[in-house]
């Protein structure tokens, strides 16, 4: 079985990412790294291809040419080969462009499940796997923390806000695992070493039949207008307790409406 | 009864950083060169080593599949490196002759002017630069970013540069030395396998650099395994430095001596601090004071702190904003301290781990580049048909390189002008210039230097005077920690050796001689001592506590600071 | 412009946040605002969106809707938009919702502008408010065409009454083959054990101050009575006083939960960074000068040994 991983160099998490004024986007000059949400989905893969004894775990991303660095990372964790699609003309692409590039690559490969980490440093809640499989019009799951592929289906187990619901769906499928589904497994040196002989593809839009103009942001449909500071929290209060420090806190709760 | 470090000395032996190697012989990972450290010793000995073996494809043949490997603790190239830095370009030029300039280096340009200020509480006397520090000539760079460049370089000429790797145990068998073993991965709090453990390897080679930096590991135990230590003790100082954005362009390299260090001989405290412009928007400044201070209240990043509130400073990061903060010791030992040799059989030693520093001038990168280029040199003759560097004497041309280069030259003249200032800032000021006046032939006799860790501790109240952190000027260690990047993973063993039950005024030295907040001192247990706490966690690896009475280690490899602009 | 937003139910209930972003989208006074509810045996929720704004609620009913699945949902919402000519569409952040805004966009080749703390209608049609970085910074953010997709953040604003019309419309959806091929085994149920930490409304977090491990029991009843879930600063999870799945900070988990009630925690960066987006911060230490009381909205310098247990009294007494 063929199982694809969609993962990303995200800036590495030090302590200052920001928004470059110019080009009202993340600037992503300083070091790069693999998005630690998307080390969950590759440890899944690699697991799930160790149960079923064959088959093989392709990273595919999306990003500049030097975001091969960190699907090496991948590779050198165990999977067998990487994507990247890598053309100047996809910088900036929103959630529609992007997942209709990473749609395109994916259909090249035919995978029989696509995993997606949870989400991805840099953009906050970017909620890509949904729009990904709306286009290759295949089954989503999105959250799980327990995976079992069972012969053409698999059902996850997936954490909401309400408790756990357990969902299945026939392969080919798409799911993006929860954080907690796994511990990644650090790369072995021996690993590290021999990642760089994998085989490490580059594609073009073009390669993958997109045409420039629907990707990028001229292919975007949302734009940055401005930027700002947040707004400050507002006044903090801070009171010595004389016996009534309890009262007065549920006092500030209620005048609240938090309980 | 005074307390002294070194009468609490960790519960470490050298002899436990030695080991043969273990692994099965087909899982051990063979590499041509070994190169520890991935700072600019141990990059120029790998691009070195990549423009020789180039032209040398039968030599490239006989290293394997994986001629040259440098493998680095940190998370990447640079992580862990901390410097000033003004760089003296001969090396680099070397290096790079006939394919690369200076211009093609990362760096913040030439120096165009400097001062040097003595400063008391509420003045600055501009006194002129002595003749150890004129920087005319010399590039301002950060060396975390330089590195990052010298690892891409090191690549692209062949190398394999392997970060988040920690060389725990230096493998010798037969007499010479075979290789690394790399640290485990995984391990929780109590030293237990966690579900993601992995094993270190032992990576054989048939040569290894080790080019660690301050405070080698592997350095100082195969300085005592192959009966290498120099005639005096090695001595280092403290660096805590910042980078700030600032609002108007600094226009001088500027050094300072004297406030708010004390002067009197008593103290123990010699250094001062830096401030350079890094173009015209940013600004490094940083705090050295020697290792060899005595008295329990020091601090050195809330000397920094203190530091930046004379007016002279404070000027200069108005409107400004602190973007980096790190810390690291220095080697400041200089020629009395280098090891006898800086070689063993299937060993070389480059760079600051073997003890190449010039603490006058503050410089050493250039004296890194210098000797990771002779002992890529020296590592390429061992390797030709019919010579092999496991042979006793086959690496005896690197020592006679090294001392006949213009470090050894340089490091000579300057022999006791750190270890004059035991007798005091004035005393010890007056020395420094007979010395550097003569080049170094006056005083005649050459000065004993004291180990850090054989000083008396005193204890005064000298933390009533740091500033109180006012999170825009002034800021407290643990902020500070978070700014270094320091994400460490917080379930992983203590990778540092000390005593726990120590006296209070050694708990108290550690606790604030530590930038990071490691140590905490816990409750009196009523026979004079207490239990000293360790949050490793926090630790940005500086080594300061090596220094002064226990011993740091490598913890997991890509634990620790985060540096890319330091 | 004509808006309709997603209004999702669990059990009898319309959710807090689609009720306030209906309230909200109302109240911009850019045209009518329509809700939509899907699922099985819904009708009777569409009473409760008439009453935050909506002139008409779009009501599709199925077995095949039941489970909150979120492709049927595409499928349903994206017809109406092509029947209705139905410009922006609006969504309050849960699980459910982001994956059907992602489908959504898709689908509809759509802009989707996510992590909304607020909307306004622009010379150019709409702009929205998004935090990013962390909440590090604010982003006004537009749509280059429609239609728009919009996902607000949970708890950016609460609901309003808005009285409306809320004229109930039934519509059949026809779903797509892949839409259907993901089935629900199980459906979610409440844990017993309360809410993790990341899904938690309320936290109530143990530090150092606390004094020891058994008097995490403070924080567990506080907890408990305001039902929410337990967190534990870094200190106390290594030395051992609690687990590290409670763990908050930049080495733990990151949480926004509406209330955040720090107990004996200095507010140090490394604890800071994962709280701070938190809507509402309580605090109680009695260093006068721990940093957590400059960015606490409500802080009270005392023993939390007293403090606490009054705390719990108070509320509980209150619930009764």
């Amino acid at each position: 079985m063929k199982i694809a991983v969609c993962v990303k160099e995200v800036p590495d998490a030090t302590a200052h990412k920001r928004i470059d004024a110019g080009t009202k986007r993340l600037d992503r000059s300083g070091e790069g790294a693999l998005n630690a949400f998307d080390a969950n989905a590759v440890e899944e893969a690699l697991r799930l291809k160790a149960a079923t004894g064959e088959g093989e775990v392709v990273v595919v991303s999306m990003g500049p040419e030097r975001a091969l660095n960190s699907l090496r990372k991948a590779l050198a964790m165990g999977a067998d080969r990487a994507v990247l699609v890598t053309d100047d003309a996809a910088a900036g692409s929103d959630l529609v462009a992007t997942s209709a590039v990473l749609a395109k690559a994916l259909e090249r490969e035919q995978p029989d499940l696509v995993l997606f980490g949870q989400q991805s440093s840099d953009s906050d809640g970017a909620v890509l796997w949904a729009a990904v499989a709306e286009r290759l019009r295949r089954p989503v799951i999105s959250q799980v923390a327990e995976l079992t592929l069972d012969g053409a289906s698999l059902t996850g187990k997936r954490q909401t806000e309400f408790g756990y619901d357990v969902i299945r769906a026939p392969l080919p499928a798409v799911v993006a695992v929860a954080d907690s589904i796994n511990e990644p497994r650090y790369p072995s040196l021996k690993g590290i070493m021999g990642a760089k002989s994998k085989p490490q593809e580059t594609l073009s839009l073009a390669d993958l039949g997109v045409d420039a103009g629907s990707a990028g942001g001229q292919g975007s449909r949302t734009e940055v207008l401005a930027l700002s500071d947040p707004p400050s929290r507002g006044d903090t209060q801070k009171i010595e307790d004389d016996g009534t420090g309890a009262e007065k806190i549920v006092a500030f709760l209620a005048e609240r409406r938090l309980i | 009864m005074r307390v002294r470090p070194a009468d609490h000395p960790p519960p470490f032996a050298p002899s436990d950083a030695i080991a043969a190697p273990t692994d099965p012989a087909d899982e051990r990972i063979e590499v041509g060169v070994l190169i520890v450290g991935g700072g600019p010793a141990g990059l120029a000995c790998a691009i070195r080593l990549g423009q020789l073996l180039k032209e040398s494809p039968g030599t490239a043949e006989r290293l394997g599949d994986v001629p040259v490997a440098v493998v680095e603790k940190g998370k990447s190239a640079g992580s862990h490196l901390l410097s000033g830095a003004i760089l003296d370009p001969r090396a680099v030029r070397r290096l790079f002759k006939g394919r690369l300039t200076m211009n093609d280096v990362p760096s913040y340009g030439e120096v165009h002017s400097e001062a040097v200020y003595l400063l008391t509480k509420g003045a600055a006397l501009r006194v002129p630069p002595p003749p150890t520090m004129r920087n005319h000539g010399n590039w301002i760079v950060s060396v975390s970013q330089l590195a990052r460049f010298l690892a891409e370089q090191a690549e692209s000429g062949g190398a394999a540069v392997l970060p988040e790797t920690d060389a725990q145990k230096l493998l010798v068998a037969d007499g010479r030395v075979q290789g690394i073993r790399t640290g485990d991965k995984g391990r929780g709090r109590e030293g237990q396998e966690l579900g993601t453990f992995e094993p270190g390897s032992d990576i054989v080679a048939k040569l290894t650099v080790l080019a660690e930096g301050t405070q080698g590991h592997l350095t100082g135990a195969a300085l005592a395994r192959f009966g290498l230590e120099g005639s005096q003790p090695q001595i280092w100082a403290l660096g805590v430095k910042e980078v700030w954005k600032v609002a108007q362009p600094l226009e001088h390299l500027v050094h300072t001596l004297g406030w708010p260090l004390r002067k009197s001989s008593k103290y123990g405290e010699f250094g001062g601090s830096f401030i350079y412009p890094m173009g015209p928007e940013l600004v490094s400044l940083g705090f050295v004071a020697g290792l060899e201070y005595r008295d329990v209240e020091f601090s050195v990043h809330d000397v920094l702190q203190e530091f930046k509130t004379h007016r002279l400073v404070r000027k200069i990061l108005r409107d400004g904003e602190r973007i980096a903060w790190g810390a690291k010791t220095i080697t400041e030992g200089g020629f009395h301290a280098l090891p006898k040799r800086f070689h063993a059989p299937g060993l070389l030693l480059a760079g600051e781990s073997a003890g190449l520093v010039n603490v006058p001038t503050l410089k050493g990168i250039h004296y890194a580049i210098e000797s990771g280029i002779m002992a890529a040199e020296a590592a390429f003759r061992s390797l030709q048909r019919g010579e092999s560097p496991g042979r006793v004497g086959a690496l005896e041309s690197y020592d006679e390189e090294l001392r006949g280069s213009y470090v050894m030259q340089d490091l000579r003249e300057v022999r006791n002008m750190r270890q004059v200032f035991d007798k005091g800032f004035f005393m010890g000021g007056a020395l420094a210039s007979a010395m550097t006046v003569t080049k170094g032939k006056l005083p005649p006799k050459d000065f004993h230097s004291e180990a850090n860790a054989d000083r008396t501790l005193i204890r005064t109240d000298r933390a009533a005077r740091y500033p109180a952190p006012d999170g825009k000027l002034t800021f407290d260690k643990l902020s500070s920690v978070f700014l270094s990047g320091n994400r460490t993973r917080d379930d992983q063993p203590n990778h540092i050796r000390i005593q726990r039950q120590v006296p209070r005024d050694l708990a108290d030295l550690w606790v604030r001689m530590c930038p990071a907040q490691v140590y905490e001192a816990g409750a009196a247990d009523g026979e004079g001592t207490v239990t000293v706490e360790v949050n490793a966690s926090n630790c940005v690896q500086c080594g300061a506590i090596t220094a002064k009475g226990g011993r740091l280690t490598p913890p997991e490899g890509g634990s620790g600071p985060e540096y890319t602009i330091t | 412009m004509s808006i309709l937003v997603f209004l999702e139910h669990h059990g009898d209930e319309l959710q807090k946040g689609s009720l306030a972003v209906l309230s909200k989208a109302a109240g911009l006074g850019a045209g009518d605002v329509a809700g939509v509810v899907i699922g099985s045996g819904v009708e009777r929720l569409a009473a409760q969106a008439g009453a935050h704004g909506a002139a008409t609620v779009y009501v599709t009913e199925d077995a095949r809707l039941e489970a909150p699945l979120p492709q049927p949902r595409v499928d349903a919402i994206a017809q109406l938009v092509a029947e209705k000519g139905i410009e922006t569409i609006l969504f309050a952040q849960s699980i459910l919702a982001a994956d059907i805004a992602s489908g959504l966009a898709a689908r509809l080749e759509a802009g989707l502008n996510w992590q909304l703390t607020d909307l306004a209608a622009g010379d150019n049609g709409l702009v929205g408010k998004q935090s990013a970085l962390g909440d590090s910074v604010v982003v006004d953010v537009g749509w280059t065409s429609t239609p728009r997709i919009g996902l607000f953040r949970a708890g950016a604003f609460d609901p309003s009454e808005q009285a409306a019309a809320g004229t109930v419309e039934h519509f059949e959806v026809q779903l797509q083959e892949h839409s259907l091929a993901a089935e629900m085994v199980e459906q979610a149920h409440a844990e017993e054990s309360g809410p993790s930490i990341e899904e938690a409304d309320v936290i109530v977090a143990g530090g150092r101050g606390l004094g020891e491990p058994e008097k995490f029991a403070l924080v567990e009843e506080l907890a408990k009575v305001l039902g929410g879930a337990v967190a534990a600063t870094r200190a106390v999870v290594d030395a051992g006083w609690y687990p590290y799945s409670a763990q908050v900070g930049q080495t733990g988990k990151s949480v926004s939960p509406t209330l955040y009630v720090a107990c004996g925690i200095s507010g140090a960066i490394q604890h800071k960074v994962g709280m701070q987006s938190s809507k509402t911060i309580v605090a109680i230490n009695k260093d006068p000068n721990a940093p957590i009381f400059e960015f606490a909205d409500f802080g009270v310098v005392g023993d939390l040994h007293q403090i606490l247990p009054k705390l719990t009294e108070a509320l509980q007494a209150r619930k009764s």
